[in-house]
């Protein structure tokens, strides 16, 4: 099992590459804005596969998770703290490199927290909140907790929304670029175009790894019992209630940094991206790609999100997301790419090239 | 705060609490059919405001309304006969993701056939700006129509659950479905039936609120979030006191306007059906012991 891990994982590396010079040798590197761009919601997706299907919990407010890490980072970024810096504890801040000086578009000085302070204190808010809805929340069944977290999904875009300092309906622009190390930075520019969709990957593949050795350790074990059947699994020993608000917690996680670094590589964000319609996609990607199949979730939020930002849907985009929700739930309820049916798939290409672009 | 703003709030809120208490029958109606919740139940209210609004370019408004109701009870059969008739014991969860896959198509459906502009009907009688006054407090005639037309459908559902043969039926299934079948009554069509029912009110209450709300083809996931908060509240599957809990929550958001922006009105309705939620989910009028022998 572990070995084929592992298999899996270095596959995900070799075709994470080898779509880089793909793209490279058809000359088609503009295709990279997008794909890094469905990385960063590829990390939304494979977060709330872990809530739905191996967790068994739904969850129809993750873009309200994703919109708190953006928003988050975007405001402490772009939030001028010129006319306070004479208050101690801005000094303060100043003094320990907290606090970075940059040019606005006129050329003036914004004074602004620095992205790693912001995307910290964006992760750690996404983590309260999490907590705090998730306790209440998680207590709840099926038509009950679907409505709770889209109530609480509502929540997060009508603040937004009606939010001035947030930007209202125009959002924030002109985030600033994320300088991870020096001389990696999380940036829209044009020259950073293949590191970026490396920073990306590599998150996503980090974060794979990470959920993947979870799901299938003794926490995995418990969720699968939790879905199976929870009170049997709360008979069990199985404290099924701190799985559940845990799972919901990394999940957020997961969807709060590719809120923080989708916005500073697009250098801003809108309300759209708290939308209803945006949590009802990624639970339409994790209902395609199997429910309780991380790499079934990889794959098919790879390739639809890119489908999607490139506009192949059109006007069509929100109704072909619908019509697949309804087609898969109606006639696979357990998914297009179940397990059987992904093993069955590699049987017959035994390791092909096929096979490398599909994990 | 004066007493004749008050009465004025009041007066929207009452509006707007009817529209959300015939969203939350609609719910109600089908969940105690079915034993689940219909997220496209609003996407009714906005599909009977539009059809209304096409055909009155070339109908009388009592017949185009007539015509949109009729039309959408269609739409409501067929969408239960072609997505949910043939499901055999779907779980929970399925049946949301389907119902909520059904309301992005639809809504979907709406925005390429009438685009993304606001339509409204005219005002039934009178014009935008004519008002009943009372005293200081002014009342448009379209909101008497409104309470009107709502307490109309509320008396006739009764009626009909407790004095006609398919309403009886109906009643049976949701006490008891398997008892109701050996009776010899046909519980899949009164699924459909429900479903009919529910597209009709839905339609028709989306007419006569159409001139003072206006519809857009996105009008109806705000009021099937407001609908279900208000079915929470009163207890799900309990109609009369869905009226009740409408009103109040129409009433509640109506008057906190006076302490928070218009933006965020709805952030007060959905805060309060969390609250319900997470301390008394089996609603406010509703029994907890009841509550707990349902499956949610």
């Amino acid at each position: 099992m572990a070995r084929n891990r592992h298999l899996q994982v270095f596959l995900l590396i070799a075709a994470v590459a080898a779509v880089q010079l793909a793209t490279m040798l058809s000359d088609t590197q503009h295709y990279l804005t997008q794909l890094t761009m469905s990385g960063y919601y590829s990390l939304v997706i494979i977060g709330l596969c872990l809530l739905i299907g191996y967790a068994g919990q739904i969850s129809l407010g993750h873009a309200g998770f994703f919109a708190i890490g953006g928003y988050t980072s975007a405001f402490l970024t772009t939030y001028d703290l010129t006319p306070v810096s004479d208050k101690a504890f801005i000094a303060f801040l100043s003094r320990t490199g907290m606090l970075v000086s940059t040019e606005d578009l006129y050329g003036g000085q914004v004074l602004h927290l620095h992205p790693w302070a912001a995307c910290l204190i964006a992760i750690l808010l996404a983590i309260i909140v999490a907590y705090a809805i998730g306790g209440p929340v998680l207590k709840l069944k099926g038509h009950y907790l679907a409505m709770a977290t889209l109530g609480f999904g509502t929540i997060v875009y009508k603040v937004v929304l009606g939010t001035e300092q947030f930007g209202a309906a125009d959002g924030i622009s002109e985030v600033p670029e994320f300088a991870l190390l020096p001389g990696i930075a999380v940036s829209g520019k044009l020259s950073m175009r293949i590191m970026n969709y490396y920073i990306a990957w590599g998150l996503v593949i980090l974060g794979v790894v990470l959920l993947s050795n979870l799901v299938h350790s003794r926490v995995g074990r418990a969720l699968r019992s939790i879905h199976g059947a929870e009170d049997a699994a709360n008979a069990m020993g199985v404290n099924t209630g701190r799985y559940k608000l845990n799972m919901f917690v990394i999940s957020a996680v997961f969807a709060a940094i590719g809120g923080v670094f989708l916005t500073h590589y697009n250098g801003g964000i809108g309300p759209s991206e708290a939308s209803i319609m945006k949590s009802v996609r990624y639970v339409a990607i994790v209902a395609i790609g199997g429910m309780a199949n991380l790499w079934g979730a990889l794959v098919m939020g790879f390739v639809l999100n890119f489908l999607s930002l490139r506009g192949y849907f059109g006007s069509y985009d929100d109704a072909v997301f619908g019509a697949i929700l309804i087609i898969i739930m109606l006639f696979t309820p357990e998914g297009l790419l179940r397990r059987d049916l992904f093993s069955d798939i590699r049987g017959i290409l035994g390791g092909g090239k096929d096979l490398e672009e599909k994990v | 705060m004066n007493i004749e703003l008050f009465f004025q709030y009041l007066v929207a809120g009452v509006t707007y609490g009817t529209i959300y208490a015939i969203v939350a029958i609609g719910f109600n109606i089908i969940y105690n059919t079915t034993g689940i919740i219909n997220f496209a139940q609003g996407e009714f209210v906005m599909l009977g405001g539009m059809t209304a609004v096409t055909l009155h370019a070339f109908l009388p408004l009592p017949v185009a309304i007539l015509s949109a109701v009729m039309i959408t009870m269609v739409i409501g059969a067929l969408i239960e006969i072609t997505f949910i008739r043939w499901l055999t014991s779907p779980s929970v969860l399925r049946m949301i993701i389907i119902t909520i896959g059904i309301s992005i198509l639809v809504r979907e459906i709406a925005l390429h056939v009438w685009g993304a502009g606001v339509k409204a009907l005219p005002y039934f009688t009178g014009t935008a700006v004519s008002a009943i006054s009372v005293g200081d407090v002014h009342i448009s005639p379209q909101v008497l129509w409104v309470t009107g037309v709502s307490a109309v459908m509320v008396i006739c559902l009764n009626l009909f659950f407790t004095h006609t043969l398919p309403g009886r039926q109906m009643r049976a299934c949701s006490a008891n479905r398997d008892a109701a079948r050996l009776c010899g009554i046909n519980a899949k069509n009164m699924v459909t039936l429900s479903f009919v029912l529910s597209a009709g009110i839905g339609a028709l209450a989306g007419c006569v609120v159409s001139p003072i709300t206006y519809v857009q083809y996105d009008g109806g996931t705000a009021l099937a979030i407001k609908g279900f908060t208000v079915a929470i509240i009163g207890g799900l599957g309990n109609s009369m006191a869905a009226v009740a809990a409408g009103l109040l929550l129409g009433i509640l958001e109506s008057l906190s306007i006076w302490v928070m922006p218009t933006a965020f009105k709805d952030v007060i309705s959905i805060s309060i059906l969390l609250l319900i939620l997470f301390v008394r989910p089996s609603g406010l009028f509703g029994s907890k012991e009841a509550a707990q022998l349902k499956e949610f």
